[in-house]
């Protein structure tokens, strides 16, 4: 199992989604500007601030020519893994529906935070229980999930809901307390915490790898 | 091109400003959002539509409004 790490400018955790994609598999980064996936089995687009953050978060980044590729990739059903800023980024791509807005909180909030997984049968998620909760680290400014009501309706019945935060976690004001979300045919994930800090029992926790190993 | 957040959608930017202003003493101030301003100088003014839906605004979160003018 191969992992590609997208490098955007402005990325900062792709050497942390490198190195946890490492303990379960082999990894490498993909330049931004590449239109080459280099066989990768999956990919991950990593947290930072693609471009700066400019204009609005990642979208400058979805425009990116490694991202074409991506597009592509996910469309023939390969795994992709957005966090954070990735996830951003998808959503701004139209890999996944819905968009992330500023916390109703205007800050920036890093920490700990309790997430339940409520889909545990797509590949991201297949090494978890239903119900299950994950410890993971989260940092962020805009991860305020946001969809139109029909929208998230739909997101539920079709079970694309895949974590959200446990009851009192929900630090950012994200709709229905939704976490991370997949596509319809549940190969892209995209969540706001990082699993890629949760993959060491020094750092606190090592759930991270539920996620990312699933995969591999 | 002016960007603004979509109706509906929670403002947390404009209630922070709408709660300043009184605090200064401007009374009498309701509905404050904050948005976006993009300036610039386009040959063909029928391109600002596409360029607004494609990258200048996210049309599920933002509506957009095109003020067409003389370069200053």
């Amino acid at each position: 199992m191969k992992f590609g790490i997208v490098r955007f400018p402005g990325s900062c955790d792709e050497v942390d989604a490198l190195l946890a994609a490492e303990r379960v598999g082999e990894a490498e980064i993909l330049w931004h500007q590449d239109t080459d996936l280099r066989g990768v089995d999956a990919v991950i687009v990593p947290g930072g601030f693609s471009y700066g953050d400019y204009l609005r978060v990642g979208a400058i980044a979805r425009f990116a020519p490694i991202m074409g590729e991506v597009e592509r990739f996910a469309r023939r059903g390969g795994l992709v893994l957005g966090i954070c800023n990735g996830f951003q980024v998808l959503c701004e791509a139209g890999l996944l529906p819905g968009a992330l807005l500023p916390n109703t909180s205007l800050r920036f909030v890093c920490r700990q935070v309790e997430l339940e997984v409520v889909n545990a049968s797509i590949p991201w998620t297949r090494a978890c229980e239903r119900g299950e909760r994950l410890s993971i680290p989260a940092k962020h400014t805009t991860g305020r999930y946001y969809a139109p009501d029909p929208v998230l309706d739909e997101l539920e019945a079709n079970d694309q809901v895949v974590l959200r935060y446990a009851p009192g976690e929900n630090f950012n004001g994200s709709a229905r307390d939704i976490a991370g979300v997949c596509n319809n045919a549940g190969n892209v994930l995209g969540l706001m915490p990082h699993p890629e800090h949760a993959v060491d029992a020094l750092t606190g926790s090592v759930d991270g790898l539920r996620l990312i190993g699933a995969a591999a | 091109m002016l960007i603004r957040p979509k109706a509906g959608i929670l403002d947390p930017q404009g209630q922070a400003v709408e709660r300043a202003l009184p605090a200064l003493g401007f009374g009498g101030v309701s509905h404050v959002h904050v948005g976006r301003l993009v300036e610039l100088d386009v040959e063909d003014p029928a391109k600002l539509p596409e360029m607004c839906e494609r990258l200048l605004a996210n049309p599920l979160i933002e509506d957009y409004e095109i003020v067409e003018g003389a370069a200053t």
